[in-house]
C-alpha cells in the first residue's frame, strides 16, 4: 500500500505542512463570503447611518440584548434542568421524556413561531373562545411582544443545550457524584458544585449554538415584527435600497458575535474534562412533590414546544390537503436530498479541519478553522449574496479562462446544486465542526503517538482510531446539520437552480401572507421529515 | 449497526449527486426563463395556459425582488434569465434604474397598458392594479367618517387602527405617493398619527390586520384589497367592508405587478412575445383573477368578486414615483415610530 510515490508525496505533504495549507484553503473558501461581506465597510453609506443611529438602532441593541439574555438564560434553565432530570434521575415518563424532549428540534422556528401567533393572538382562537366565555374585556397577554419572542425561541431552540449537556451528565458516571456526596454535599449542591462545572464546555457548547441561531433568525422575529439586526438588515436591504448598509450590518452582528464567543472561550479557560467512564449510574429517585414536580416541568416543556403547535397544525392541515399534488413530492424529495448531501459533505469536511487543527497547532491554522466556522452566525439571506458574490466572481474568472476555448456559455457555479451546497457547508459547519470538535476532544493525542509509534500512518490513524471513536460524533453532526439544512430558507430562496423548490421555501410563501392554515401542510410535512433524523439522533444518544 | 444511518445518508447523497450534475448539464437556453417575485401559484396557471398557445416552454424561479435583482446583477451578461417579474412597481423602477432592463419598443404595449402603468422608456410594463384601500367594520364603523388616508391620522380614530409592518414594499409606496403628493413635513406629520391611532403594534402580513378588524382589535385598516378578496372566497359573509378613499382628490392608491426583459436576455424574441401576449383580453382577465387583482388593461372583464367592491377613481401619479421616494418613505416611517 505504501509504495515509493505515497511516501514521497507524503513527505511533501508534510513538508509543505499540508494540514495548515487544507485549513488555510478551507478557511479561504468558506470565508469569503463573511469577508466580502465585511468588505462593505470600505464603502459607509453615511446617510443611512446617521439615520440609524437617531432612529433604529437604539431599539434594535436593546432587543438584541433582550434576546441574547432572554434567550440564552432560558435554554440553559430548560435545557440543563431537564437534561439532568433525565440523566440522573428518575421520575414517572422519564423513559418517554429521555428522547421526546428532542422532537422539537425537528420544527423550526418560523413554524413555531407562526403557530403561537396564529394561536394566540387577538384574533385567534384562544383569545376569541375566551371572549366567548368571559365577555370580550378579557385580559390576555399580547403574544407580539418581547417575552412571547423569547418564548418561542428557547422552546424551539433548547433542545441544543439538552442533547450536550444531558451527554455530558451521562459521561461523567458516577464517581464525581458520589464523591461530592461522600463529602457531606446534599444532590442539590453535588450538582450545582461538580457536576454543573464539569459539563459546563457541553452546556456553552449548546447555549452557543442555541445563541447564533437566535441573532441569525429572520423568520420568526419577522412574524413577531421584532425589531433586530437581521429585521434591520432586509430593511436598509428592501426599503432604504442600500444592499452596502446591509452588509454593513452583518459584519457589526458577526462583530457582536465573535467579541461573544471570544468572551465565552477566554472564561473557560484552560479547563479540560475528558473523564469518561462507563460505570452505570445509580439514578436518584424522586420522591414527594418533586416526582412529579418533574415529570409536570418536562410535560409542560414538550406540549409547548412540540405537542401543541403539532396539534395545532393538524387541525389547521384539516381539509387542506388538497395542495398534495404530485409536485408536492418533489418537495419533500429536494428537501431530504439536500439536507443528506449537505450534511455528509460538511460533516466530512469538519472531520479533516477539527483533525487539522490537532495535528497542526500554530495559530494561522487555528485561525483559518475559526473563519471556517463563522457563516452560522450570518443571517442567511445576506451570507448567500456573499456566496453569490463570491461565485459569480469565479464564475467570471472562469470565463474568461474558458473564451480561447469558445467560452462556458453560462453560469457554471452561480446557480448550481454544488453551489447551494457550498452555501449550506458555509452556513452550518459550525454546528457539524462542533459534533466532531467535541468527540476529538475526547481522543487524547496519546493515542495518536502510540499508533504511529507503532507504525501506521497518518491515514491508518484516521481509519483505525479516529474513525470509530468518532462515529457517534460523526453521525450528531450529520443529523444535526441534516435538520438544519432541510429548515433552512433564506439561502435555499437565493440559491437554488431552478426546479429545486423545497418544504422550507413553500411554507415561506404561504406566512408571508398570513396564510398560517394553508401553511400547515408544508410545516406538518417539514416537522415529520425533520424528526426522521431526529429519531436517529434519539436511538443513537440512548444506546 | 450504528452505520447504518451513516450508508442512508451516503446512498441518499450519491444518488442526489447525480442528479444534481445531470441537472447542471441541461443548463441550456431552450426555455424562456422567468426570475419571478409573484408567487408560484399566481404564474404557473398563465405560463402553462402562455405554453398551450405558443409552444414556448416557460421556466421561471421565485423569490423576493431584492434577491432576484442581486443575482441579476450579479451573473451579469450570462444570466439565463429574460424576463424579471416584480408584484411592485418600484423594484421595476429600482431594475430600471441600475440597468437591469432593455427597452422595448411595442405598438402592442403601448397602446394596451395605459401610461401610468409602464415605464415613460419602455424597460417595463404593469399587467395588474393592486389597490390598497380603506378596509372597515360595517357595524363599528360610519363609512360616512371616512374619507382618505390623510383623514386616518385624526383623533377619532385613535386605538381603532391596525396596520401592517412597514417593512413592506406595500406602505412604503403608500407613504410615498404621500410625500409625493403633500411633501415630507406634511406626511410625516399624517404618520405620527396612524401610529398614534394604532389599535395594536403593526402585523406581519394584511391578512392578520383583516382578522383584527374582524374580531374587534381594532374597527379600521389599510390592506390591499385581494387579500379581503380571498378571506371572502372562504367566508363570503364576512362582516368587512370596503371604502375608497380620497375619491374627491387624487384617488386610491395603486401599484402594479409587472414585468420586464432584462438587459442580457438570452431569448428576448420569445420574451416579448409573452410580454405581448399578457395584455391580451385572455391573460389580463387570467392574470387580474388568480389573485383577485384588477387587470392593467381596460375593459376586461372583473372578477365576480372584485367587481362587488364597485367602481373606484385610482391616482395616475405614474407607479414608478413609489419606487424613487421609497427610501426617503421608509425612512420618514422609522422616524414617526412606524415599526
Amino acid at each position: 500500500m505504501t509504495g515509493r510515490p505515497t511516501a514521497r508525496l507524503r513527505r511533501a505533504w508534510q513538508r509543505l505542512g499540508g494540514w495548515r495549507l487544507f485549513a488555510l484553503v478551507t478557511g479561504a473558501v468558506l470565508g469569503a463570503p463573511i469577508v466580502v461581506t465585511a468588505a462593505a465597510w470600505l464603502f459607509p453609506d453615511h446617510e443611512v447611518w446617521n439615520h440609524l443611529a437617531s432612529t433604529l438602532l437604539p431599539e434594535i441593541l436593546r432587543n438584541t440584548v433582550i434576546l441574547v439574555f432572554g434567550v440564552g438564560s432560558l435554554v440553559m434553565v430548560i435545557g440543563v434542568g431537564l437534561a439532568w432530570l433525565t440523566a440522573v434521575c428518575e421520575f414517572p415518563g422519564r423513559r418517554i421524556f429521555d428522547w421526546a424532549l428532542m422532537l422539537p428540534l425537528a420544527v423550526p422556528t418560523y413554524v413555531l413561531a407562526f403557530v403561537f401567533v396564529g394561536m394566540f393572538e387577538f384574533a385567534g382562537p384562544v383569545q376569541s373562545a375566551l371572549r366567548d366565555l368571559f365577555g370580550p374585556d378579557i385580559w390576555f397577554p399580547n403574544i407580539r411582544s418581547a417575552p412571547g419572542v423569547v418564548l418561542v425561541m428557547a422552546l424551539v431552540l433548547y433542545p441544543y443545550v439538552y442533547m450536550l449537556s444531558r451527554a455530558a451528565f451521562l459521561a461523567q458516571g458516577r464517581a464525581p457524584l458520589e464523591a461530592a456526596r461522600v463529602q457531606g454535599l446534599s444532590p442539590t449542591a453535588a450538582f450545582f458544585r461538580v457536576a454543573l462545572p464539569m459539563a459546563r464546555p457541553a452546556i456553552a457548547a449548546g447555549t452557543a449554538l442555541a445563541l447564533m441561531e437566535t441573532l441569525a433568525d429572520f423568520g420568526a422575529v419577522s412574524i413577531f415584527n421584532f425589531q433586530t439586526f437581521t429585521t434591520a438588515i432586509y430593511r436598509a436591504w428592501y426599503g432604504y435600497q442600500s444592499l452596502e448598509a446591509a452588509a454593513q450590518l452583518s459584519a457589526l452582528l458577526l462583530l457582536i458575535v465573535l467579541s461573544g464567543l471570544w468572551l465565552e472561550r477566554r472564561a473557560r479557560g484552560r479547563a479540560r474534562f475528558d473523564q469518561r467512564t462507563h460505570d452505570r449510574l445509580e439514578r436518584i429517585r424522586l420522591r414527594g412533590w418533586k416526582r412529579w414536580g418533574a415529570t409536570a416541568a418536562a410535560g409542560s416543556v414538550l406540549f409547548l414546544g412540540f405537542l401543541l403547535p403539532a396539534t395545532q397544525l393538524v387541525i389547521w392541515a384539516w381539509g387542506r390537503l388538497d395542495v398534495l399534488d404530485p409536485g408536492y413530492y418533489s418537495l419533500i424529495l429536494n428537501t431530504l436530498t439536500l439536507g443528506g448531501i449537505a450534511a455528509v459533505v460538511t460533516v466530512s469536511v469538519a472531520l479533516l479541519l477539527a483533525y487539522g487543527r490537532r495535528v497542526q497547532t500554530d495559530p494561522i491554522t487555528q485561525r483559518a478553522v475559526t473563519a471556517a466556522t463563522l457563516g452560522y452566525a450570518m443571517p442567511g439571506s445576506v451570507l448567500a449574496v456573499g456566496i453569490m458574490l463570491s461565485f459569480t466572481w469565479i464564475d467570471h474568472g472562469l470565463a474568461w479562462l474558458a473564451a480561447p476555448w469558445g467560452g462556458l456559455g453560462s453560469t457554471f457555479l452561480a446557480g448550481s446544486v454544488g453551489a447551494l451546497i457550498l452555501a449550506y457547508v458555509v452556513r452550518f459547519m459550525a454546528v457539524g465542526y462542533g459534533a466532531v470538535d467535541s468527540s476529538l476532544e475526547r481522543i487524547r493525542p496519546v493515542l495518536r503517538d502510540a499508533a504511529r509509534s507503532l507504525g501506521a500512518g497518518e491515514r491508518e490513524v484516521i481509519r483505525r482510531v479516529y474513525i470509530p471513536m468518532l462515529r457517534p460524533g460523526i453521525l450528531t453532526g450529520i443529523l444535526l446539520v441534516g435538520v438544519d439544512v432541510m429548515k433552512e430558507m433564506p439561502a435555499t430562496l437565493l440559491m437554488r437552480p431552478f426546479g429545486w423548490d423545497t418544504l422550507a421555501l413553500r411554507i415561506f410563501e404561504l406566512t408571508v401572507e398570513g396564510h398560517w392554515e394553508r401553511a400547515a401542510v408544508p410545516a406538518i410535512t417539514l416537522v415529520v421529515v425533520g424528526l426522521i433524523p431526529v429519531i436517529l439522533l434519539v436511538v443513537r444518544s440512548s444506546r | 449497526m450504528a452505520s447504518r444511518p451513516l450508508f442512508g445518508f451516503t446512498a441518499i447523497a450519491a444518488l442526489a449527486a447525480a442528479v444534481g450534475l445531470t441537472g447542471c448539464g441541461t443548463g441550456d437556453d431552450s426555455e424562456l426563463t422567468v426570475y419571478s417575485a409573484r408567487q408560484e401559484h399566481l404564474i404557473k396557471p398563465i405560463f402553462d395556459r402562455f405554453t398551450e398557445e405558443t409552444g414556448i416552454p416557460v421556466r421561471y424561479i421565485t423569490d423576493s425582488a431584492g434577491p432576484l435583482m442581486e443575482r441579476l446583477r450579479s451573473e451579469g451578461e450570462r444570466t439565463r434569465a429574460d424576463i424579471l417579474m416584480t408584484v411592485d412597481a418600484g423594484n421595476l423602477y429600482m431594475a430600471a434604474d441600475a440597468g437591469l432592463l432593455r427597452p422595448v419598443d411595442s405598438a402592442v404595449l403601448r397602446e394596451r397598458i395605459p401610461e401610468h402603468l409602464r415605464d415613460p422608456e419602455g424597460r417595463w410594463f404593469g399587467y395588474s392594479v393592486r389597490a390598497r384601500t380603506i378596509i372597515y367594520h360595517p357595524d363599528r364603523v360610519d363609512p360616512a367618517n371616512l374619507e382618505s388616508y390623510e383623514g386616518l391620522a385624526d383623533r377619532r380614530w385613535r386605538y381603532r387602527l391596525c396596520m401592517r409592518t412597514s417593512q413592506q414594499v406595500y406602505n412604503q409606496s403608500l407613504v410615498a405617493t404621500l410625500i409625493a403628493h403633500h411633501g415630507e413635513e406634511h406626511t410625516e406629520e399624517t404618520v405620527r398619527g396612524w401610529v398614534a391611532n394604532f389599535g395594536a403594534d403593526p402585523f406581519s402580513n394584511d391578512t392578520s390586520v383583516l382578522n383584527a378588524i374582524r374580531a374587534g382589535q381594532c374597527d379600521v385598516g389599510v390592506t390591499n384589497t385581494y387579500y379581503l378578496g380571498r378571506l371572502l372566497r372562504e367566508n363570503p359573509d364576512l362582516p368587512l367592508a370596503v371604502f375608497w378613499p380620497n375619491q374627491d382628490d387624487r384617488g386610491v392608491h395603486i401599484n402594479v405587478s409587472g414585468a420586464g426583459i432584462t438587459q442580457h436576455a438570452k431569448r428576448p424574441d420569445d420574451a416579448l412575445i409573452l410580454l405581448e401576449w399578457l395584455a391580451g383580453d385572455e391573460a389580463q382577465a387570467l392574470f387580474a383573477a388568480l389573485n383577485l387583482e384588477y387587470p392593467a388593461v381596460e375593459g376586461v372583464q372583473w372578477d365576480p368578486i372584485v367587481a362587488g367592491w364597485g367602481e373606484f377613481k385610482a391616482d395616475t401619479i405614474n407607479v414608478a414615483e413609489a419606487g424613487r421616494l421609497q427610501r426617503q418613505a421608509t425612512m420618514l416611517m422609522d422616524r414617526a415610530g412606524y415599526r
